[in-house]
Parts: C-alpha cells; structure tokens; sequence
C-alpha cells in the first residue's frame, strides 16, 4: 500500500471540501488510473469531475503531472515514478490555464 | 406576512436573494459555487426547503447540488457517508452521472455531417409537480434525465431522443440543449419539453412516447420552414389553470397554442422585435404573459438602448411596454431564456436578470421595477419561491 500525495485544483478542492493536498492509499502498482481511483473512492463527489463518467476520458482541461513531467497522454495502466510512490513528490491534476 | 426567495444563477456561481411580501429591502446571499456557471437552480413546488442546483464547469464538467435547509447548506445528493457506500462496499456518488441509455448514436453537426451524442450539461431542472423526490433534467446534448431518489442517480427517458426524427436534430447556436420542461399540473404524464434546435416535444405517457408538436411553427432559415421538426424554441409558459394554453418565443415570432401544443398561431402583434429568449405567465392572470424582445438574431441586445419588459393582457398580439424604473438609455443587454420568473403573492411580482448582471424585480405585476441588485455576474438563470 502506498500513500499518494496528491494536489487538486482550486475548484476541486471546495468541491471534496479538502485543503490543498490529499494523501490516498493505493494499493498495487502506483499508475495514473489507481490514484484516480483512490481519489475517486475518498472523494466520490469527484467522481466524473476529471474524468468522464462511462468513458472515463480525461477532461480536456485538465493535465496530470509527476515529478515536473506531464503525463496527461500517458495511459491510466502508466507506472509512475518511485517519488510518487514513496510520498516524495505529488501527483499533481491541474486545470488548463484559459480565460482573457 | 409571507415572502419571496430569488434564484439566481450567474456565470459566476450562485446568488439566493430575499425579501418580505413588499419585495422592496433584499437580503442578498453568495456567491455559492462562486466560480462554477449556474445554469439553473429551481425549488420544488412541494417542499420549499428544497433547492435543485445546476452547477457546471468547462474544465471540470456537471455537478448537481441540493439543498434540503432553503440554501443555508448545499450538498451533492448522495454524498453523506451513509449514502455512500452501496451494498458492493463501492462509492456511489452518481449525482453527476448523466449517461445516456444504450449506444448513444449520433444526430446532425451544423455542417449537417452525423455527430456523435455527447453530453455536456444540465441546462434546466424541474421538481416534480406531485413527487417530492422526484426531479427532471434537461440536458445538452438534448436528452431528458428523471430522478426518483432526489437527485443521487438519473436515468434518461430515451424515448426521446431515440424518437424517429432525433437523428436529424441539429444545435442552435447556443448548443443542442433542452431547456425547457413544462409539466401538467392535472397530469403528471404528460409533460413538454422544448429543444433548439429541434423544438417541441410532448409526451402523454410520463416520457416513454413522444410526438413534435410544432405544427403552425414557421422558421424561414430552414429549407422546409413548416417542418414537423427542427425549430429553434427558445422558451414555452403556460399557466396552470390552463394547461393546454401554452406560449411561445421561439428564435423569432412569439407563438400560442390553446390544443396543448398541436397547433400553434403567432401572436408577436406590435412588439418591435419578436426575437427573444424568455416568456412567461402571470401568476394570477393566465392570458397576460411577458416577454423582452431583443433586437435580432445578430443583436443580442434591446432595441434602442431600451430595456423594455412587453406585456399583454390578451394572451397575445396586444403589447405593452412596461418601462417604470427599467434603464430607457444607452442600455445593451439581453435576458437569457430561463431568466424570467413570476412569483405568486396577491400582487403577482415579475422579476429577470440581465446578461449584465442586473436582476429586477416588479411587485406589481410589471408597473414598476426596481433593482433587487445591478452588479451580480452575467445573469442565466432566474428562479422565485413564494414562501409561506
């Protein structure tokens, strides 16, 4: 079991009533799909928010990031860093910078 | 002495104003969702202590929140730790699920090329009339969603959309939304809805059938302009006393039908423009009705820099302007079609809020006007509960 750091977007955060980092327990190989899972299953009011609901696709506006790399078009079975594992680094989900 | 509570939903998030029966000293409360566009937020005419929410978001997509306290607290429906956990040991939280029943297929892109059925947001929720618990949506792309556990899950009546002409619907500029829903008061199955642009629809069998019922409709941007289908709705009233009389503003002509939607005739009578988006009926008087004609299809705004509220008393082609206390120069806004509501006080109170940010609020059935607030965000929405 692996505790993962993870930070939300503003939005999110109100929305799950949390601060700005979580920490969710992932069980197995630490992927992008198994911490939205674990996200999902803390904070189910999440659930849909960043993924689709039934496609489960990535929000457009949203990206992923670990350890400074984007790895928002990396698939959900994409085996994270060890950082992101170990706590040392945060899974980052990140909204798209828009507006004028 | 009883009161008012205004819904008001913004680009911005959502606002919930209140006054006592003289509708003249607001207490204003927000932003709630502050952020979050607020396409809708409607009351259950049941128990006034329940607020449906629709919140949304382009980066993070649809959220449906309720209220069961009069707006002192929201939550997502399902959300307490009870609820969440199903036999399976697995979080439901499915407020937000909105999927529509089997392959969803496609209708027409604006190019007229096959288009996938893609949901987007929940445009107009309506709490059922008889059902505490019970609750539709109105969604973009168009689909009608219906909750029986208070807004934890929806299920598409996809009778609908699957009907023979869905794969031919096309989106109105604003998107394929379903926007409007009008329930029978003396009939609980039999319910309209109105798409843009693919326009009315009724159903006498609670959602499982549906029929167009847009004959009389004349659209002369479209290569047949009396189809059965196609028409760009933009709001459909009525009256409870009267539900077979409903109205109309469609994308241009303000309509009337009195055979529940078979047949329609145009009653645009003297209004400078009969382009609008929002329609609606006076609480007490089921054949005076209000609209805010804009300039054009290419002019969102009034004409003349006036903001001017028309009323008829005659259900039609006889119009007023009502103007008391509403901005007569250098105006430029438009009223977006679910922003326009009626409450039900002796004194009918008519109220609208403005792309601009302006909500206004008549407590003597149009005469007069004041502002209940003239800053808020761009204006979608606007809702009244009368209380008790």
């Amino acid at each position: 079991m692996s505790s993962v750091r993870v930070i939300l977007p503003y939005h999110l955060r109100n929305l799950a009533q949390v601060g700005q980092e979580i920490t969710v327990q992932v069980d197995g190989a630490v992927t992008i799909g198994s911490i939205l899972d674990a996200i999902e299953l803390a904070y189910p009011v999440i659930r849909g928010t960043i993924r689709e609901h039934g496609t489960l696709k990535r929000r457009p506006f949203l990206r992923f990031f670990a350890c400074a790399e984007d790895v928002s078009m990396e698939g959900y079975d994409f085996v994270l860093p060890s950082e992101i594992g170990d706590g040392k680094e945060p899974f980052m989900v990140i909204g798209a910078i828009a507006g004028g | 002495m009883s009161g008012v509570r205004v819904l008001v939903g913004t680009k911005k998030g959502a606002f919930i104003c209140t006054s006592d029966g003289h509708r003249k000293d607001w207490k204003i409360e927000g932003p709630i969702f502050g952020g979050w566009e607020i396409y809708h937020m409607k009351g259950s005419p049941i128990d006034s202590n329940r607020i449906y929410v629709s919140q949304s978001s382009g980066w993070f997509g649809q959220i449906i929140q309720r209220s069961d306290d009069g707006g002192k607290t929201f939550a997502t429906p399902g959300s307490t730790p009870e609820d969440l956990v199903s036999e399976m040991g697995w979080p439901q939280g499915e407020s937000n699920k909105f999927v529509y029943d089997g392959v969803p297929g496609t209708h027409l892109w604006y190019d007229n090329t096959p288009h996938p059925w893609e949901f987007k947001r929940v445009w107009h929720l309506e709490p059922s009339l008889t059902e505490p618990d019970t609750v539709y949506a109105g969604v973009e792309d168009a689909a009608l969603f219906k909750s029986t556990d208070a807004g934890r899950s929806w299920q598409e009546l996809s009778g609908l959309r699957t009907h023979n002409t869905g794969k031919e619907w096309q989106p109105g500029a604003g998107g394929m939304c379903l926007h409007t829903i009008l329930i029978d008061p003396m009939n609980p199955e039999r319910i309209w809805v109105a798409i843009s642009a693919a326009g009315c629809f009724r159903t006498d069998d609670g959602g499982k059938t549906w029929k167009p019922t847009n004959k009389g409709l004349i659209s002369n941007f479209m290569p047949v302009p009396d189809a059965e289908f196609g028409h760009c709705v933009h709001r459909i009233a009525s009256h409870p006393s009267k539900p077979d009389t409903l109205y109309m503003q469609k994308h241009w002509d303000v309509m009337r039908s009195d055979d529940g939607g078979d047949s329609w005739r145009e009653v645009s009578g003297n209004l400078p423009s009969d382009f609008g988006f929002p329609i609606d009926v006076h609480a007490h008087e089921p054949e005076t009705i209000y609209v805010v004609p804009i300039l054009s299809d290419s002019e969102h705004f009034v004409p003349e820099g006036k903001l001017r509220v028309y009323r008829s008393k005659c259900g039609g082609n006889e119009w007023e302007p009502l103007t008391n206390g509403l901005p007569q120069q250098d105006c430029y806004v438009n009223i977006l079609r679910d922003a326009m509501a009626v409450d039900r006080l002796d004194d009918c109170g008519i109220y609208f809020g403005t792309t601009s940010g302006e909500v206004y609020c008549s407590p003597d059935g149009g005469d007069h006007w004041n502002p209940i607030n003239l800053h808020f965000p761009g204006v979608l929405s606007v809702e009244v509960q009368t209380l008790p």
